[in-house]
């Protein structure tokens, strides 16, 4: 076949690919279809593979073979094996990989272009996406990596501050640049891509290590757009829409969901990525609010609480999945929902440790997504709500946040509980949540505190239930 | 529902240009082509908000290891990278983006599979 033929027609295979992930993306907006989505968008990348191979210039495909083989195999076991509280971790790592990947073939690119004897001219396109998408690529991979330690809490488990830290990210992000424009105004010195991916993966680490547990959630999304822009960059760099149409849908996922994380924590990214948030401990503060007022209440008593009610919603937060109580918290609402109570969870977006995280959780214990609700579609039904069981869950439900300007989380979206008539609450102590502040809730006239580990709190309302 | 589907056939429209300004202007080849890069670019980004704005909280993990398998795409250009005899240094490069990219590709589309099965109505 013709060569320039045959481009053409891998060209309109990359478009019909493009169309499938976008397609992939469209069908994610509903449960339901969302698995053949998923499909779409794995045949979208095998046709887009296959196209590759016919290419002219690829005339190789012993490493080509065995490279897919090494990976996949490496991304199956992963895939498989992935428990989902430690789906936050496996993301991170796919997305530092997704970046290094990124990185190395636009410096492919500039190899081959001077091995094939024309090297680029100055200021030309592939040299500028190829310095953008060298540095996106180090940062995104080295500042992944270092997410990756510290959600699996190998490495940084405390935030990392150090003198004028801003100052030295300031002048690597400079140094950075300087190198990006020597890279452009001479495509033939290797050695400033390469000077520029170290600069770009020290500021990565020195960007995220300083960053806290609570705030990993944001940082996940703003690394897995930054692997969707670095695709998109390298896109322009070996002149492949493919990539750019990719990558671009992947960096605007990853903005969307950063934004809806800043928004549930009440706080700009700028805040997160450079603020220092440090939880204030006044333990005179936890005294005042909780002094005598705190109501202690044994299973038998919320199970009797159960049998007058209606309706119950039950608040979980990542406490439970640390406990790994899910299990048995579906047992009980389905002990509930024996007995015509009607029962639904509500999930604050930051409830789990990445977005979304509590519903994989909860639909791991086999809770049927129809009865997880988001927090702006259960908020008006709580005034209606006879129970409330939050378990696990502290500052997502702290009413300072509506009611105490002051208050470090003030402004805070939270799920107003404190407007049921009951609140239970399963919790070991009245230790303060990541924002470090007593919360009002445990000493409200309509709460009842049930002290315990939160599985066996729960296997225990399982059985005083059962026994009414 | 249906302008999510007009904004699908944008990136085809981009493609288009592409190929009927790279026969037409071949004078100002290179402005173009960076042009018409951007032009998909921009798109691309602009449907890319429409349609994920759309995705449900309760699927945001599966979207998010979903998209990790989508920016696995750059395999693509690892392939061409592995697969051309140009250079030796490229060969390597492309080798190891390969691996990356793969496992990206595989891991994130399996992972979002396993996920998206446990989701289930009521009985």
């Amino acid at each position: 076949m013709d060569p320039a033929l045959r481009i053409a027609l891998i060209k309109l295979a990359y478009l019909v690919s493009a169309v499938l992930f976008i397609g992939t993306f469209r069908l994610l907006a509903r449960p339901r279809t969302a698995i053949l989505g998923n499909l779409l968008g794995a045949l979208g990348m095998v046709l887009a593979v296959g196209a590759t191979l016919c290419h002219p210039d690829v005339q190789r495909y012993t490493w080509a073979g065995v490279g897919v083989a090494i990976g996949g195999g490496i991304g199956a076991a992963l895939a498989l094996r992935v428990p989902l509280t430690a789906m936050p971790q496996m993301v991170a790592l796919l997305n530092g990989f997704g970046g290094a990947a990124s990185l190395l073939v636009a410096a492919a690119e500039l190899y081959q272009a001077m091995a094939r004897g024309h090297a680029y001219r100055a200021w030309d396109q592939p040299v500028v996406a190829a310095a953008v998408s060298g540095m996106i690529g180090a940062v995104t991979f080295w500042g992944s990596l270092v997410a990756f330690l510290k959600l699996q809490e190998w490495l940084f488990r405390r935030p990392v501050h150090y003198q004028a830290q801003h100052v030295v990210n300031a002048v690597l992000g400079a140094i950075a640049l300087v190198l990006a424009i020597w890279l452009a105004s001479r495509p033939d010195a290797l050695a400033a891509y390469w000077l520029l991916v170290l600069a770009a993966s020290v500021l990565g680490v020195l960007l995220t290590i300083p960053i806290g547990g609570a705030d990993m959630p944001v940082v996940i999304c703003l690394l897995n757009s930054y692997s969707g822009l670095a695709a998109a960059g390298t896109g322009f760099v070996i002149d492949n829409n493919a990539l750019i149409i990719s990558g671009s849908l992947v960096g605007a996922s990853g903005i969307i969901l950063c934004q809806i994380m800043c928004k549930a924590m009440n706080r700009s990214l700028t805040n997160v990525l450079f603020g220092v948030f440090t939880a204030q401990l006044d333990e005179g503060l936890a005294e005042r609010v909780y002094a005598g007022k705190v109501k202690g209440a044994s299973a038998e008593e919320v199970a009797l609480l159960f049998e007058s009610a209606q309706n119950v919603v039950i608040v979980p937060g990542y406490g439970l999945a640390v406990a790994q109580a899910q299990h048995a918290l579906h047992e009980l609402a389905n002990v509930l929902e024996a007995r015509g109570i009607r029962v639904t969870y509500g999930i604050h977006p930051v409830a789990g440790r990445m977005p979304g995280h509590m519903n994989v959780l909860l639909a791991e214990a086999n809770v049927p997504y129809e009865q997880m609700k988001e927090m702006d579609e259960i908020n008006p039904y709580f005034p209606q709500t006879d129970v409330v069981l939050v378990i696990g869950a502290n500052d997502v439900v702290n009413p300072l946040a509506r009611t105490d300007p002051s208050s470090p989380i003030a402004g805070m979206p939270i799920l107003n509980v404190d407007q049921a008539r009951t609140v239970v609450v399963v919790k070991r102590s009245l230790s303060p949540g990541f924002a470090g502040i007593p919360n009002p809730l445990f000493a409200a006239d309509n709460t009842l505190m049930f002290f315990g580990d939160g599985k066996q709190a729960v296997l225990e309302l399982i059985s005083a239930v059962k026994q009414l | 529902m249906v302008p999510s589907f007009v904004w699908c056939l944008l990136p085809a429209c981009g493609e288009a240009c592409l190929l009927a300004e790279q026969a037409a202007a071949a004078g100002h080849e290179r402005l173009d082509a960076l042009l018409t890069a951007l032009t998909i670019f921009v798109l691309a980004m602009w449907v890319g908000f429409e349609v994920i704005t759309k995705v449900p909280a309760t699927l945001h993990t599966p979207l998010t290891s979903g998209s990790n398998a989508v920016s696995g795409i750059t395999v693509v250009g690892a392939l061409v990278a592995v697969g051309a005899v140009a250079s030796t240094a490229a060969t390597g490069l492309g080798f190891l983006a390969t691996i990356l990219a793969t496992v990206n590709v595989v891991g994130g589309f399996l992972v979002t599979h396993r996920m998206l099965s446990m989701f289930r109505r009521k009985e």
